[in-house]
């Protein structure tokens, strides 16, 4: 079906370039705040400004560097790196973010988006939104419904052609996150070996929170075709992974997602 | 504009994916010098840009601050091409989003990767055109795509 076919809902939308990405915030409900998606964003740029491996002020370059201790960061520093060792533990060493870069520098990053957009989240559900959509760098988390009748429809991004969707995902309350070789070539490092991951063109990861399903996304695909699986045991969250030879393997759970 | 190879393509691409974009930092290069998205300067207008634009005459709308018409974005480039939009807005919303150009992926080598997990759905899959609200899974692509989305949209709150 041509591009634009579908009938777009009121929205209240605001797009803008930051941790690296774009980020997009669309709101769906008929009266919402004027100031929520403000302050959804500014929330994540105070994140970005702290967590940024970019930036050499930020304080998680100065802990990398050996300039800060923990204990001189904010409290958001010490609960991302729980979360961090968390996974690593969970993952077998899979996702590492002392060993996400080729260089070996503390790298969080894998978790920073994801904790971040779902807090975002729960800044627009506290200023009354209850039907939107977050969607930063491809990762998706869609609360509510876009308008009466439907839920979101998220697409998987076709690895070989841009012009389709290997599937398209029907979703209300839940994250979709993609972790992949699409454009880039090899971008995660698997931690385990500290090289570049390979065996599955992508891993989409669909669950409750965006800090998940981003990370077990980015260590699930680090682990090659068995990270589908994996993925598969963490409660709450299914997996669609997509294979070199151009086949889709997808837990029961996804399957029940997937528009027909 | 600049000469390029890219594919004009119409029509039969994949439904309303609004700006997505991918993990990592970008490196996509608008093809004129622009701040990021949050602060996009406006281009010129449609009819300064690419062909497939075709600007109605604005006009003032409702609440959202953007004027009725169609808005051609700036195209980005990226190292697999360009991407370039136009913006329909109707009633002051934007009700359409049209690519004019977007670059064809490159091949991948295809490895060969068995692995056997009786548990899982296992099949071939599809080339499917959809409507969509969001897309999961993109990178420079996508990323020159928000950018052209932007530009176009800044005209229209002129």
């Amino acid at each position: 079906m041509a591009i634009g076919a579908m009938p777009v809902a009121p929205r209240q939308m605001a797009v803008q370039h930051l941790m690296g990405t774009v980020i997009s915030i669309d709101v769906r409900d008929m009266e919402v705040p004027s100031g929520a998606i403000d302050a959804a964003f500014a929330w994540l740029h105070q994140v970005d400004d702290r967590f940024s491996t970019y930036k050499p002020e930020s304080e998680i370059s100065r802990l990398g560097h050996g300039e800060l201790t923990l204990e001189d960061c904010h409290p958001d520093v010490s609960q991302v790196l729980a979360i961090c060792e968390e996974l690593r533990i969970k993952s077998g060493g899979a996702f590492n973010a002392w060993r996400a870069r080729v260089d070996g520098r503390l790298d969080p990053s894998g978790v920073v988006k994801g904790w971040a957009i779902d807090r975002a989240a729960a800044i627009l559900e506290q200023a009354g939104a209850a039907n939107f959509c977050i969607n930063a760098g491809g990762d998706v988390l869609a609360h509510g419904i876009p308008e009466a009748g439907r839920k979101w429809r998220v697409g998987i991004r076709h690895p070989r052609d841009p012009q389709s969707v290997a599937t398209v995902l029907e979703v209300s309350n839940l994250a979709v996150a993609t972790s992949g070789r699409y454009e880039r070539g090899d971008h995660i490092i698997d931690g385990r070996s500290g090289e570049p991951a390979r065996g599955l063109l992508s891993l989409t990861v669909v669950g409750p929170r965006m800090t998940e399903a981003d990370a077990y996304a980015t260590a699930g695909f680090a682990m090659g075709e068995p990270g589908i699986v994996w993925t598969a045991t963490q409660a709450g969250y299914e997996a669609y992974g997509i294979t070199q030879n151009g086949r889709a393997r997808y837990t029961r759970g996804l399957a029940d997602l997937i528009s027909v | 504009m600049p000469t390029r190879a890219a594919v004009a393509i119409v029509a039969t691409v994949i439904g309303v994916f609004l700006l997505f974009s991918f993990k990592t930092p970008a490196q996509a290069k608008p093809r004129t010098p622009s701040a990021d998205v949050a602060q996009a300067t406006p281009t010129p207008s449609a009819s300064a840009s690419a062909s497939a634009s075709s600007a109605l005459s604005p006009t003032p709308s409702s609440s959202s601050g953007l004027k009725d018409g169609t808005y051609t974005g700036q195209d980005y480039a990226n190292q697999f091409g360009d991407v370039q939009v136009k913006v329909v807005i109707s009633g002051g919303k934007i009700t359409d989003i049209q690519p004019i150009q977007l670059p064809y992926d490159r091949q991948r080598s295809a490895e060969i990767s068995q692995y056997a997990a009786p548990l899982l759905h296992d099949e071939v899959i599809q080339q499917q055109s959809a409507n969509i609200d969001y897309l999961s899974g993109a990178t420079y692509t996508s990323y020159s795509y928000a950018e052209s989305v932007q530009s176009a949209l800044d005209q229209a709150k002129k």
